[in-house]
């Protein structure tokens, strides 16, 4: 676990980048997150990605996977790897400020 | 006082162990039944090693009704749906059952039909599955006429059940190729949506080296899309594509059908959201839920599945006793691993605890070393399907291997080296 400074905040971040606590996460915070990550821009359809995993994490406490994403967030899946290149579920939680989504294992 | 009404959905691993051992706590004071569409019951950790001559399929069958004690109700049916708040289950035959507890064990389906292109005329032709029995048979033979080519071996999407058999999958093709004489003349690949060989990073580097020996590509974060089976290319969702001559595809799995039209006791997938610890149902107080059918965060096993059992039946006893419930589920999970030529590994992990090198059951006396290849742990494989009919089954305990996990043995020793509880 390690402090880094995100849009002027203090925030915990795992090996990995993501963060640990939701509760430090703000919208500047995403779009920064976002462009590390090669997403210039957050439009309207990353945001309607953003905020189903958030909630979803917020009131299940698991993040859904790609085929749930697909399934329940009104984004089909094709357009998910658009928006979210690679690992659309893992990018877009990241850029949520919700740990990495086990998944599976 | 009348008996308990316990319906248990689900006559496989699950049902089985949970009904014999509700039984044998209760005798007359429950009615157990338990529902099942048909009285095939499966030892599915023998569905991997039916592709390579090494079980036949009748050898891994039984009878569910012989697995149930005497005074457990077999019925035979298809579950239309669950009407939680009202505790009815109602059967396609349109025959409703009043529940006092219900416990779920209907494990996780296949559905092959949710990728394109994957189950057209190819399926059972050049793709095949040996996640079902005909599948497993049907491959067999595919196998046996393989001379050359490229062996692709595609996990679709997580969770599957057992997630180490694609592996094992790969390893036993090895072997059965080499000991042919084929090997030479054929490529084998793991498509995998994970960044590994496993999800666990200790044992992922373990068989990451293990794959990488025996020569077996793997192409991590494979997210399958879908299936050109004329041109038979595997397309990923992110446009990467793979050639195959031959396909084994572990299929998406879901929750049963029957969850999807109950409102309010699946997710997106079918699955149960379940609490990790007491395995009660968030959908109701008087609903438990066992094995491949939670969304508890282990793996979907059947090692997974016998050490709940316990937990449960604890659990089911204190909410007819109007007690609190009282046993707590650690996520212990254990699993032998075949890797061919004779020998096995072996990984023994739960929620908190990664599997690591060491020694099961006893961590000092063993025998069995973990995360290490060694013929006693293939011996061990081999010898746990009697176990699994005669003891797991009828509900005993094994001796020395309860369902707590490893981190329950290190927790004294990290708290006396004053590390946190």
């Amino acid at each position: 676990m390690t402090s880094r400074m995100l849009a002027g905040a203090t925030v915990e971040v795992d090996a990995e980048g993501f963060m640990l606590d939701a509760g430090q996460w703000n919208e500047q915070v995403a779009e920064e997150i976002a462009r590390e990550n090669g997403v210039e821009r957050l439009t309207d359809r990353h945001w309607q990605v953003v905020n189903f995993m958030r909630d979803a994490y917020l009131s299940d406490g698991q993040a859904p996977s790609i085929r749930a994403l697909g399934k329940t967030s009104g984004v089909p899946i094709k357009e998910l790897y658009e928006l979210f290149p690679k690992g659309p579920a893992k990018l877009a939680a990241k850029v949520g400020g919700i740990p990495k989504p086990r998944g599976c294992i | 006082m009348d008996a308990h009404r316990i319906l248990i959905l689900g006559g496989g691993t699950g049902g089985t162990i949970v009904a014999n051992r509700l039984d044998r706590l209760y005798g007359a004071s429950a009615r157990i039944t338990v529902i099942d569409r048909d009285d095939e019951h499966v030892y599915q950790p023998g569905l991997l090693f039916v592709p390579f001559g090494l079980a036949d399929p009748d050898e891994i069958v039984r009878s569910r009704r012989k697995q149930l004690r005497d005074r457990v109700e077999l019925l035979a049916g298809e579950v239309e749906r669950v009407d939680v708040a009202s505790s009815i289950v109602e059967l396609a035959s349109g025959s409703t059952l009043e529940y006092d507890v219900l416990v779920i064990a209907s494990g996780a389906s296949l559905a092959p039909e949710e990728t394109d292109g994957l189950n057209g005329p190819a399926w059972g032709e050049s793709i095949h599955t040996f996640y079902t029995l005909e599948g497993a048979a049907a491959l067999r033979e595919a196998l046996d006429s393989f001379d050359s080519g490229h062996l692709v071996v595609d996990v679709i999407d997580m969770p599957i059940k057992c997630p180490v058999a694609p592996l094992e999958f790969c390893f036993l093709a090895d072997w059965d190729l080499r000991r042919r004489g084929r090997r030479d003349r054929v490529e084998i690949t793991l498509l995998t949506p994970l960044d590994g060989a496993f999800t666990k990073p200790v044992a992922s580097a373990h068989l990451a080296r293990l794959l990488e020996e025996k020569g077996i590509h793997v192409e991590p974060e494979f997210a399958t899309g879908r299936v050109d089976p004329l041109a038979r290319r595997v397309h990923s969702w992110d446009e990467r594509t793979i050639d195959y001559d031959l396909l084994v595809a572990i299929p998406v799995h879901q929750g049963p059908a029957y969850v999807t039209r109950s409102q309010g006791l699946g997710d997106a997938l079918g699955f149960i959201p379940t609490d990790p610890h007491t395995l009660r149902a968030r959908a109701g107080d008087n609903v438990f839920v066992i094995g491949d059918a939670t969304n508890v965060p282990t793996s979907k096993a059947g090692s997974v599945t016998h050490f709940e059992g316990q937990i449960l039946v604890e659990n089911v006893r204190c909410f007819l006793a109007g007690e609190p419930l009282s046993a707590s589920y650690d996520g212990h999970a254990n699993c032998f691993i075949e890797t061919g030529f004779h020998k096995a590994l072996l990984i023994d992990f739960d929620y908190v605890a990664e599997p690591l090198p060491g020694r099961f059951p006893d961590p000092r006396l063993g025998p069995l070393p973990l995360l290490a290849e060694s013929r006693l742990n293939h011996l061990a494989k081999l010898a746990f399907q009697p176990l699994y009919w005669h003891v797991l089954l009828p509900g005993h305990d094994i001796p020395g291997v309860g369902p707590e996990g490893p981190s329950a043995d290190s927790a004294p020793l990290l708290a006396a080296r004053g590390v946190g509880a």
